[in-house]
């Protein structure tokens, strides 16, 4: 139990600071997106198990020789009064913090999970009253705005993917069709159930770098994800060309802005770059362009089942550590 | 009968449009006379609408925070909270905004970009 502590304890650090600040700086994630976004997974899904294994299995050693163990005398100390001498002040420390750090994590997640809701569904009630059902599909509303604008709302059944009349006006049939693919792939591929849970764990544990490198890698790995279903169906010239027209003709702030009808707060707002900007969405268009301008390969096979199996190893090293010596013993 | 999401969205158009408050009588006779322009056999949904109805459909809109009412007048005067440029603005401070939440409910097509960048694929337009 007491090594297990430490390699838990090693691992939960390695993957809160150095690896995922080593990985957010690799290259080759732009090349196989799909195989980056399990590798994080696996970082945040490990580095979680093991911040809390390696405080439980900690405050547990004196008490059992393994995790089951250590939870079964718990258990008899917490519920049925047994004598409780052999835990020490670090332990009973350690074990309040692994209880409370779960806790933590899970009210988050479920804190986070209801206001995306409740901001959802005040986000569909207004865009009924003011946006139109687009003629050509479903699931498409049309909102009357000038600048151009895309963006879709997930929600089950109730999806929807919005469009402004300024995008509309600004982009041909084939560049339309790109912009839609695109939207419906992150709806298809479920990516706001990614953007939920990395938002969630930045919200939880803010100061820890893995975190913030996380949700910012995500967020850009599925806009690239979404690229690359976009450009199953049109060409590679035609995306580009609706990114560059959508973003350059809405630089964030203006759109909000004009909306709130000041005729000159376009100059305003373009001079405060970063003023509207979400974190790492300005480099996300910025790595976005440049990975359709010169498409790299996809990551070789051999490194792409090597990543894979790296990710699967995170995840099970934790796992089996705490779970498997209590089966066998 | 037109449906309750139609309704609402024929009486926002209504007080959106109006300067001054509007009782459920006067949004009532607006609203028949709105569907009786569009003429046709949709006429008659308008003639049908029941006052009790438009009370629903504000007092719906009431508990969205869409619509207020003015204390103390009989019978009571409605009027919208926010206009609809307001209302679309608060929309796009979700969709574009920069608190980190935000970024969380939605994916848009394309998020902020800095001036270099829009410089950039400006040039890039214009080469193709």
């Amino acid at each position: 139990m007491f090594w297990t502590s430490w390699f838990l304890a090693v691992l939960a650090v390695g993957l809160a600071w150095p690896v995922p600040i080593v990985f957010s700086r690799a290259q080759w994630p732009a090349r196989s997106p799909f195989t980056a976004m399990l590798l994080w997974q696996s970082i945040a899904l490990a580095g979680g198990l093991s911040m809390i294994g390696a405080m439980l299995t900690y405050g547990l050693a004196p008490v059992g020789d393994n995790l089951l163990a250590g939870l079964r005398s718990l258990a008899g100390i917490v519920f049925r009064n047994a004598p409780s001498t052999e835990l020490g002040f670090w332990h009973i420390f350690a074990l309040s913090a692994a209880a409370l750090l779960t806790a933590h994590l899970v009210f988050t997640l479920l804190l986070t999970y209801y206001r995306i809701q409740r901001q959802r569904r005040r986000h569909r009630e207004l865009l009924g009253l003011l946006a139109s059902p687009s003629a050509d599909g479903t699931g498409t509303m049309v909102l009357n705005l000038e600048s151009p604008v895309a963006y879709c709302l997930p929600g089950g059944a109730r999806s929807v993917t919005v469009l402004s009349d300024g995008l509309l006006a600004a982009l041909e049939p084939a560049e339309l069709r790109a912009v839609l693919v695109h939207e419906n792939a992150h709806l298809s591929q479920h990516h706001h159930l990614l953007l939920w849970a990395f938002a969630a764990w930045r919200q939880a544990l803010p100061w820890l770098p893995t975190t913030r490198l996380a949700q910012e890698a995500v967020n850009s790995l599925i806009e690239m994800l979404a690229d690359d279903v976009a450009l199953k169906c049109e060409s590679r010239a035609t995306l580009i060309k609706a990114i560059a027209i959508v973003a350059s003709g809405s630089t964030g702030a203006p759109a909000v802005q004009m909306a709130f009808g000041e005729p000159d707060a376009s100059d305003v707002g373009a001079g405060q770059p970063g003023a509207t900007g979400g974190a790492g969405s300005a480099g996300t268009t910025a790595s976005r362009v440049s990975r359709l301008l010169s498409p790299q390969p996809p990551l070789p096979e051999p490194l792409r089942l090597a990543v894979l199996a790296a990710s699967l190893l995170l995840l099970a090293a934790p796992t089996a550590l705490l779970i498997v010596p209590g089966l066998l013993g | 009968m037109a449906s309750l999401g139609d309704l609402e969205r024929a009486v926002m158009d209504l007080l959106w449009a109006g300067q001054e408050a509007a009782t459920a009588n006067t949004l009532r006779d607006l609203l028949a006379k709105s569907t009786r322009a569009e003429g046709g056999s949709a006429g008659h949904e308008g003639k049908d609408l029941a006052v009790t109805t438009v009370l629903t459909v504000l007092s719906r809109l009431e508990r969205k925070g869409l619509v207020e009412r003015e204390r103390g007048t009989r019978p009571h005067r409605y009027q919208s909270v926010s206009s609809r440029e307001e209302h679309t603005a608060e929309l796009m401070h979700e969709v574009l905004g920069s608190a980190p939440d935000r970024e969380a409910v939605l994916a848009r097509f394309i998020g902020s970009v800095t001036d270099t960048e829009a410089e950039t694929l400006r040039k890039l337009l214009g080469r193709n």
